[in-house]
């Protein structure tokens, strides 16, 4: 699967797409081959605040939890209610019908410090 | 086998212990004896216990029939001697008998989900407490006074060390029941649970259905306990709490002095994956079959590690099984027919010693000897009597209030000398 | 209706809701000596229920072959070796179900007056004294229901002694390679937890220990023999630099199997620890429960032990609820007696010899399997070790069969698997604890079964991909299981 280039992508392999002031965040394809099946998602609801690198949710595989960081800061406006119900579609779709949340963030912020599509998949391919 | 290992002697075995860790000397205990020894000590020893007397002790603790079937099911190895049913192929015997326990207690206790069962009663509690805190981010328990004191004692020890803060609300002294202005104005926006036990200890039966209405107003779930399973044949589920808390020693589980015992915990279906403990679910096998698994685990302590629901890893499963075959052989019918029995006599008790409190009740109720309670069970000893529970050292506030108890076993004979003795 | 729809010698059995059918009882009551009570006039109409919808209704033979056709479904030690590391399934020996079942002992009331529960209190005070002497310790309850919960006992206990020093502290430190209920208990304890690096050896890095102890420390949680099976051997040293500290060392017993008669953890150190009955102490496991999780401690941990203590009067035993420094109930009553009646008949069957020798032959058989098995798993930890032996799929995994696969291969040969992958220090860990029970005979053919999976990795890794093939039940679906939940029978 192929790594948009609008993109941007943390070391802890989630991804963010900034879009007139509104950041989509979701979790790799990668990190979702690493976790396996996946089982559930555990998303803060709406209006709820998020902080850059803090754990604001969680997925599930059968035996194991990794905690999602936030890449940016700001207030959630939607969290993908779809994944409660199919969680399998973060298998499928991780960079696309599969987003986790969207946040409003404040003006001027800045993704300057994170990973673009070819300097991920060159990190990906150094972790192994 | 030493010599295959490339070991001279076995103390080589040990060698990675440094010297000074190691005992230099044999352990201080008595060299080993034979089975015949072993059955003959134990028996001496069961000797010294109460034996061959009538009992109207409850209190948490029930004396009722044990069908002999079931010993001869969890006397099976296959039963006996497994491990939790973490490798399902092999274990689906245990698995299956889980989820139909898991079943049967939803059905019991008319909530949604349950677990594959809790250390005890007792235990049961805390995690309810701390369940209730996870799902409303508050950090109140209020817990009635009517509940078991032991469990309140539980409760305490662990809410200490958490920051939670338990308080408790009292009883009507006329009726036994809930004091509901007492507690109303005890809930606020930091209550994240109120704890109910029906029958209570003096085993009157509750308004549930109020006190969730008034834990619900509040914004508080409603944690509901009881320990006489029994009630629950002929008493109306408790469909309004969040969460089921209980303990099922009066289905088949012996007194056996307190323990081994199994708790339940149950819940509303949201709730599902803040239950702690071990849950069995219903899937398919490669072939398409029917087969059950472990699951939600990521709920558990060997995954979630420091985040997860609770420490719980060992629980109750041959003990919960003892309850599930009792609850088979009994059936609709039978757990029925067991409280009306139930009902029955301690009505005919009811009827001899005057019960102290008027609330409805159950199988136990408390009530006032014309002299004082020592003295009286000194006295029922004698006609080879276990008397009831003197209620002071639990509730300073009852005096001479003694808690009696009356199951399908206990006799109109002993009921009738008991009655002469108090008045 | 049963259908026979594949080949094994007991039918396939459905859930009991399934062969319920109205009317159908199993059960027998005696009639009523005493007037029938109209339900709904002494309890209130509206709290009288209509019936336990759904419940079943079957006959007693139903039952019986209900439970008898699942009991089939089942591996357990009566059918063979249960090598999982870290339990420590021995066999359970069957003279304690029959003393535990003696009336005066299985129909004791816990309120019965103590005059008439001396016989009872006695089995509680000679295992209080028998672990003591086992643990070297100098105090022991038997009030915790199993190893967890003695573990949040045993750090409610070092809690309860730090604050009356003036400072409860804010962390427990864990090694890696610990137990998942470590961390989770100091959690629930109200602990925050620090994780300890293993060095290259396996054990605890003293030098990194030392680093990390300072003001805020508690406790450090220990498992010794660690879940590598190897000897902690420089606990004491450990035990130094805690206690210079002025925190503690708890000890997590489940390993006690490799030690009962040979090292005594109060000799080394130790604070405080639990131990499991329903492991080193052969009550049976019983598919997950009831256990026995006693703690014992050193004499300045003594004051805060949970309330009752039994105490040795002149000329009885008595239960002593005053004592002011508790740090209160962790269960009702006195604890899981039935189970500690198991335990104590197991003493007196081993004596003192008994458990030595018992040690001893749990420690060669697991030498002997590392010794038997080194050749074709790789071992990343090689050295000599106690009850029990950790190996990696790394050489397996090269062919794309993982720890789980070589597992469930294992069960086509008539054994139940060992730990898979934990401790989670070795990747893809393979973690066998064969217990004294095993005779040579056993050993090896468990030995020849490994050997020869090791073989197919290389032959026919397909074949163990797809394993078991011989169970009635094949790979479970545990995915869907987790993403829809069925939990109950509708």
């Amino acid at each position: 699967m192929s790594y948009p280039e609008t993109y941007r992508y943390t070391k802890e392999h989630e991804w963010v797409h900034l879009e007139n002031g509104i950041a989509t965040v979701g979790i790799t394809d990668h990190a979702q081959s690493e976790l396996g099946d996946i089982v559930y998602v555990d998303l803060p609801k709406p209006g709820a605040t998020v902080q850059t690198g803090q754990s604001f949710g969680s997925v599930e595989s059968v035996k194991a939890v990794s905690d999602i960081y936030a890449p940016v800061a700001g207030e959630v406006i939607a969290a993908n209610d779809d994944l409660a119900t199919a969680p399998e579609k973060l298998n499928e779709d991780p960079h696309g019908a599969a987003w986790l949340i969207r946040v409003k963030v404040a003006d001027g912020t800045d993704l300057g410090n994170l990973m673009n599509a070819a300097d991920y998949e060159s990190y990906i391919g150094a972790e192994h | 086998m030493l010599a295959a290992c490339g070991l001279a002697s076995a103390d080589e075995l040990f060698s990675q212990i440094p010297a000074e860790a190691r005992l230099q000397r044999p352990l201080a205990l008595a060299d080993g004896i034979s089975e015949y020894e072993i059955v003959d000590y134990f028996k001496s020893l069961a000797a010294q216990n109460a034996n061959g007397y009538a009992s109207f002790l409850g209190a948490g603790v029930y004396n009722h029939y044990r069908p002999v079937v079931v010993d001869t099911v969890v006397s099976r190895g296959e039963f006996l001697t497994s491990y939790t049913p973490y490798q399902s192929e092999i274990s689906q015997g245990t698995l299956m008998t889980i989820f139909e326990f898991q079943t049967m207690v939803c059905q019991l206790t008319g909530m949604d989900v349950a677990n594959a069962s809790m250390y005890d009663g007792s235990t049961a509690i805390p995690e309810a407490a701390m369940m209730a805190e996870r799902i409303t981010g508050r950090h109140k328990a209020l817990v009635a006074r009517s509940a078991h004191p032991e469990y309140r004692e539980v409760l305490a020890t662990y809410a200490r060390n958490q920051g939670m803060q338990i308080e408790e609300f009292g009883f009507d002294r006329a009726t036994g029941q809930i004091d509901f202005a007492d507690l109303e104005s005890r809930l606020d926006k930091e209550t994240a649970c109120v704890i109910i036990q029906s029958p209570n200890f003096f085993g009157i039966v509750e308004d549930a259905k109020k006190a969730a209405a008034m834990a619900h107003a509040a914004g508080a779930l409603l944690v509901f306990t009881f320990t006489e399973a029994a009630s629950l044949g002929i008493l109306e589920p408790p469909r309004d709490a969040d969460i089921v808390a209980g303990e099922l020693q009066s289905f088949a589980i012996s007194p056996s002095y307190g323990g081994p015992f199994a708790g339940i915990m149950a819940a509303k279906e949201k709730y599902v994956r803040q239950l702690p403990g071990r849950l069995v679910g219903e899937s398919k096998d490669s072939e398409g079959n029917r087969a059950f698994c472990l699951t939600l685990a990521t709920r558990e302590q060997h995954i979630r590690r420091e985040k997860a629901t609770s420490n719980i890893c060992t629980n109750q499963a041959l003990i919960a099984l003892m309850a599930t075959v009792y609850m088979e052989l009994y059936g609709k019918r039978g757990l029925r027919e067991l409280a009306e029995q139930n009902l029955a006599k301690a009505h005919y008790l009811g009827s001899k010693v005057k019960p102290l409190f008027s609330g409805p009740y159950f199988n136990e109720f408390a009530a006032v000897p014309a002299k004082p309670v020592e003295e009286i069970n000194a006295q029922l000893l004698e006609k080879k009597i276990i008397g009831g529970l003197p209620l002071a050292k639990f509730y300073p506030e009852l005096g001479n209030a003694v808690l009696l108890c009356a199951t399908e076993m206990t006799k109109r004979a002993d009921m009738d000398a008991l009655a002469e003795v108090m008045a | 209706m049963i259908r026979k729809v594949r080949q094994h010698l007991s039918q396939n059995e459905s859930l009991i809701f399934e062969r319920s059918s109205p009317g159908k009882i199993g059960y027998q009551l005696p009639d009523l000596d005493v007037p029938a009570v109209d339900a709904a006039a002494a309890l209130g109409a509206a709290s009288v229920r209509a019936e336990i919808e759904g419940f079943p209704e079957v006959s007693e033979v139903e039952v019986i072959r209900h439970f008898t056709r699942l009991s089939t479904w089942n591996y357990a030690i009566d059918l063979g070796m249960y090598p999982l590391g870290s339990c420590t399934m021995k066999y359970n020996p069957r003279i304690n179900e029959a003393v535990a079942r003696i009336e005066g002992l299985a129909w004791a009331h816990p309120y019965q007056p103590e005059s008439l529960s001396q016989g009872a209190m006695e089995v509680i005070g000679r295992l209080e004294a028998a672990l003591c002497e086992i643990t070297g310790l100098d105090a022991v309850t038997l009030q915790p229901a199993a190893g967890a919960h003695g573990e949040l006992t045993g750090i409610l206990l070092v809690r309860a002694a730090l604050e009356a020093r003036g400072n409860p502290r804010k962390k427990i430190l864990v090694p890696d390679s610990a137990h998942g209920t470590n961390p989770a208990t100091a959690g629930i304890a109200g602990y925050s937890v620090q994780n300890v690096a293993s060095n290259d050896q396996g054990m605890i890095d003293i030098e990194h220990l030392a680093g990390l102890v300072d003001d805020d420390v508690a406790a450090l949680m220990v498992t010794n023999p660690n879940t590598l099976g190897v000897f902690e051997s420089n606990i004491a040293q450990a035990a130094e630099i805690l206690h210079s500290k002025g925190a503690m060392i708890y000890m997590d017993g489940a390993n006690m199997n490799a030690l009962v008669g040979v090292a005594r953890p109060g000799d080394f150190g130790v604070d405080v620890m639990h131990i499991n009955l329903h492991k080193t102490f052969s009550t049976p496991h019983g598919g997950g429960g009831p256990g026995g999780g006693p703690v014992a401690v050193a004499k300045h941990l003594e004051p805060y032990l949970p309330v009752p203590r039994l105490k040795r009067m002149k000329d009885a035993l008595a239960w002593d609820f005053d004592r002011p420094g508790s740090i209160g109930k962790v269960k009702a009553f006195y604890g899981n007696f039935g189970v500690m009646v198991r335990a104590l008949a197991y003493i007196l069957a081993h004596g003192g010899p008994g458990l030595r020798n018992a040690t001893v032959d749990a420690v060669l058989n697991a030498n002997y399997i590392r010794h038997k098995l080194r050749d074709f798993f790789d071992l990343p930890y090689d050295r000599p070790n106690m009850h029990e032996v950790v190996f990696s799929d790394d050489r397996q995994a090269a062919k794309g069969v993982r720890t789980g696969d070589i597992a469930k291969r294992l069960i086509d040969y008539g054994f139940h698997p060992y730990t898979v992958s934990f401790p989670l220090i070795v990747h893809g860990a393979l973690m066998i604890e064969p217990t004294e029970t095993e005779s040579k005979d056993e050993l090896d053919l468990f030995i020849d079964a490994m050997i020869s999976i090791a073989k197919e990795v290389d032959e026919q890794p397909e074949t163990l991909k797809n394993a078991p093939h011989m169970t009635r039940t094949r790979r479970v679906d545990e995915v869907t299981a987790a993403r829809k939940p069925i939990l109950r029978w509708k």
